[in-house]
């Protein structure tokens, strides 16, 4: 069953088409990662997917609601939490709780469950009556999704909800999230963060407000890089990196850390070729060749490139 | 719904609670406006410090003079010896009147001729100088009148007066500027008050991006706005209440009329001047250009135009028309009638409509600002 349907969506502002034509489905329960870099059409996306951006073309459904006929029941049926955490700094860890529960109309029983719920989730256990503003980042961040659900809606929203937090905190935020899908929730999240996009079931892939790729990890890697590639430590990371990018054979290039990922045009090459290259005839000492499956790192950089490439 | 809005309005009350700037602007503000206007700004002409230069010397001179300081509005500081001294103390702003008696007084009107007193009166304030006119003539023509009635007494005719002018001054007997004062003083604080903090905490809102999660919720844009609204009208009653409180206690203000057409008033009056704060707030984005905007919507017209001090029918007629961008002008008009005159509703039912439409013109501004802007974001 899908939790989301977008069909065709659309957005411009003036001349400037920020979402175009954009169609994909999220299935209930799933996290559904959604990624590109800044400005290529994810919170504009999100935005009217939540209800308070009216697409210029196109529809979808959320919850089974038309975003642009019923946005109050989709708002009303959703959660969403913003990179900016939505919390009343100058209110206390339960004054925030109390104020969102009353926006959504819980009281009584539910009320205090859903408050021990939150409290809990977030790690504030007898600390409710701390003001929000003292606290650490990814307890407020925890705080802020747990708000964010606090009336159980069955599809939940995350704009880069882990932007500016360390990565224990991350990882505990991703826990959480794992819980929330485990429960039937559907998670759609933006993150920009690909060793997070790995925890997703589902991925997509933005540039320019395009669709330009989507799958789970597995498929984005073995479908959109059909051409070998190889990873490479030497002593001269830039002069190597020089050097292989004038070979006709070299496609595209990048560099991790101390390593350069390079993509193959050609089969018939192989490491013996590299180490011939650098070390033989540029005297560069090569530590290590080797073939290696494409991280989604590499299939995103090879993407949005070629992506690029196209729209010049 | 209802809960939605209490939800709101609940939680603004709370972090109102814990902004002390705000705090201090909402209720430290009016207590230094009403001291400022209460006390320092005063027209009243009183104890006005004159000379004497008496070359006559006479029972006539000394009574003359005993009738004017014995009213509060002269105090005598010095008599003048030489002439070349009425100068210095003009001068020095010593004193702001100079009375000067020819030294054939007291023989003229024995003669019974008639004698000239010349005052000279310190004209830079022409305000004060025309008042200071008004109370020599006043007591002048008094004492002209006992030395009358003296003569014809003596002579064994009746005194016969044929004209007798008795002035009453309705509302405010002794012409008391703070009576006249006070209502635009309230006027004045509570469209301050309400524009600053209805606009600031919207505003607040969109700067700290809070507002996105009210977008996202099931919030209307009207219970939200009902839910901020509501405390601050609240404030503003115990604003209002504190100003009066004030000016019955300081200045013995008492309002003649009925409390229930003045909060009927003010309600309204406040729903004119929020209108016009969420307006503002549509259209800022930052505090700092709001509470700008804030201060030159209300303090400014609601000081110059409201008829609060300068009274607006002797504006020019440009500026008259000007006069409607505040809708302190109109309540103004309604605090005078129900404060001083203790008037009735058909007093000033027009204002009521008048500050009814200026509410309602800023609302729909707001609205159609507010749908222009979502779908641009």
């Amino acid at each position: 069953m899908n939790s989301i349907e977008v069909n065709n969506l659309t957005k411009k502002f003036g001349d400037f088409t920020a979402v175009d034509n954009v169609n994909f489905t999220v299935k209930q329960g799933e996290i559904f990662g959604f990624l590109g870099a800044n400005g290529a059409g994810k919170s504009t996306t999100i935005r009217m997917l939540i209800g308070v951006l009216e697409p210029t073309s196109g529809d979808a459904l959320v919850g089974g609601y038309s975003i642009m006929k019923q946005p109050e029941m989709v708002k009303r049926n959703i959660g969403y939490m913003s990179q900016k955490f939505s919390l009343y700094n100058d209110l206390t860890v339960a004054e925030n709780i109390r104020f969102y529960a009353g926006v959504y109309g819980l009281d009584g029983k539910k009320y205090q469950e859903r408050k021990t719920w939150v409290l809990k989730v977030a790690n504030l256990e007898n600390m409710e009556n701390t003001l929000t503003s003292s606290l650490p980042g990814g307890i407020k961040q925890r705080l802020a999704l747990g708000t964010a659900v606090i009336h159980e809606p069955k599809i939940v929203f995350l704009d880069e909800p882990t932007s500016g937090v360390d990565p224990v905190s991350r990882r505990n935020f991703w826990d959480l999230i794992n819980d929330l899908s485990a429960g039937g929730t559907t998670v759609l999240v933006t993150t920009h963060y690909l060793d997070e996009a790995e925890f997703c079931n589902d991925i997509i892939l933005i540039n320019a407000g395009k669709l330009v790729a989507q799958g789970n990890s597995k498929e984005l890697k073995t479908n959109y890089i059909k051409n070998p590639i190889l990873e490479i430590e030497t002593d001269r990371t830039v002069d190597s990196l020089e050097i292989l990018e004038k070979e006709k054979w070299v496609g595209e290039t990048s560099i991790f850390g101390n390593y350069i990922h390079v993509i193959l045009n050609d089969d018939t090459i192989t490491e013996k070729n590299i180490i011939k290259l650098l070390q033989e005839q540029n005297g560069i000492n090569v530590k290590r060749v080797e073939r290696i499956v494409p991280t989604l790192e590499d299939v995103f950089i090879h993407l949005i490139e070629k992506d690029n490439k196209q729209n010049a | 719904m209802l809960n939605r809005i209490i939800a709101i309005a609940k939680k603004e009350l709370k972090q109102l609670s814990r902004d002390t700037r705000m705090l201090f602007i909402i209720f430290f503000f009016p207590v230094v406006l009403l001291i400022i206007f209460g006390y320092a700004i005063n027209f009243d002409v009183k104890h006005i410090k004159i000379a004497v230069y008496d070359r006559d010397k006479s029972d006539y001179t000394r009574e003359y003079v005993n009738g004017l300081i014995s009213s509060e509005y002269f105090d005598l500081i010095t008599y003048v010896q030489d002439e070349s001294e009425i100068k210095r103390l003009l001068d020095e702003k010593i004193v702001q009147a100079v009375v000067v008696f020819p030294n054939d007084l007291s023989r003229k009107l024995l003669s019974k001729q008639e004698v000239k007193v010349q005052y000279l009166i310190d004209g830079v304030d022409g305000t004060t100088a025309s008042a200071i006119q008004n109370y020599v003539n006043a007591a002048t023509y008094s004492y002209s009148i006992k030395l009358t009635k003296e003569y014809l007494a003596v002579t064994g005719k009746n005194s016969y007066v044929p004209i007798d002018l008795q002035p009453r001054f309705w509302f405010n007997p002794e012409l008391q500027s703070t009576k006249f004062l006070i209502p635009g003083l309230m006027g004045m604080i509570l469209i301050v008050t309400a524009v600053i903090s209805i606009s600031l905490s919207i505003v607040r809102e969109k700067e700290r991006g809070t507002i996105e999660q009210i977008n996202v919720s099931p919030l209307s844009s009207f219970e939200f706005i009902l839910g901020k609204t509501i405390p601050y009208i609240f404030i503003s009653l115990i604003n209002a209440t504190i100003v009066l409180v004030a000016g019955y206690i300081l200045f013995g203000i008492v309002i003649q009329g009925s409390l229930f057409l003045l909060l009927f008033g003010t309600l309204t009056f406040l729903f004119a001047a929020l209108g016009l704060g969420i307006f503002i707030s549509t259209v800022a984005d930052s505090q700092q250009v709001a509470f700008q905007a804030a201060n030159v919507t209300s303090l400014l017209p609601s000081f110059m135009l409201s008829g609060f001090i300068f009274p607006i029918e002797t504006m020019p007629a440009a500026i008259q028309a000007l006069t409607n961008v505040t809708p302190a002008k109109f309540y103004v008009v309604i605090l005078r009638a129900i404060l001083l005159r203790g008037a009735g509703i058909s007093a000033f039912w027009d204002q009521l409509i008048y500050l009814g439409i200026f509410g309602t013109v800023f609302i729909t501004l707001a609205i159609i600002v507010d749908k222009r802007s979502k779908g641009k974001q």
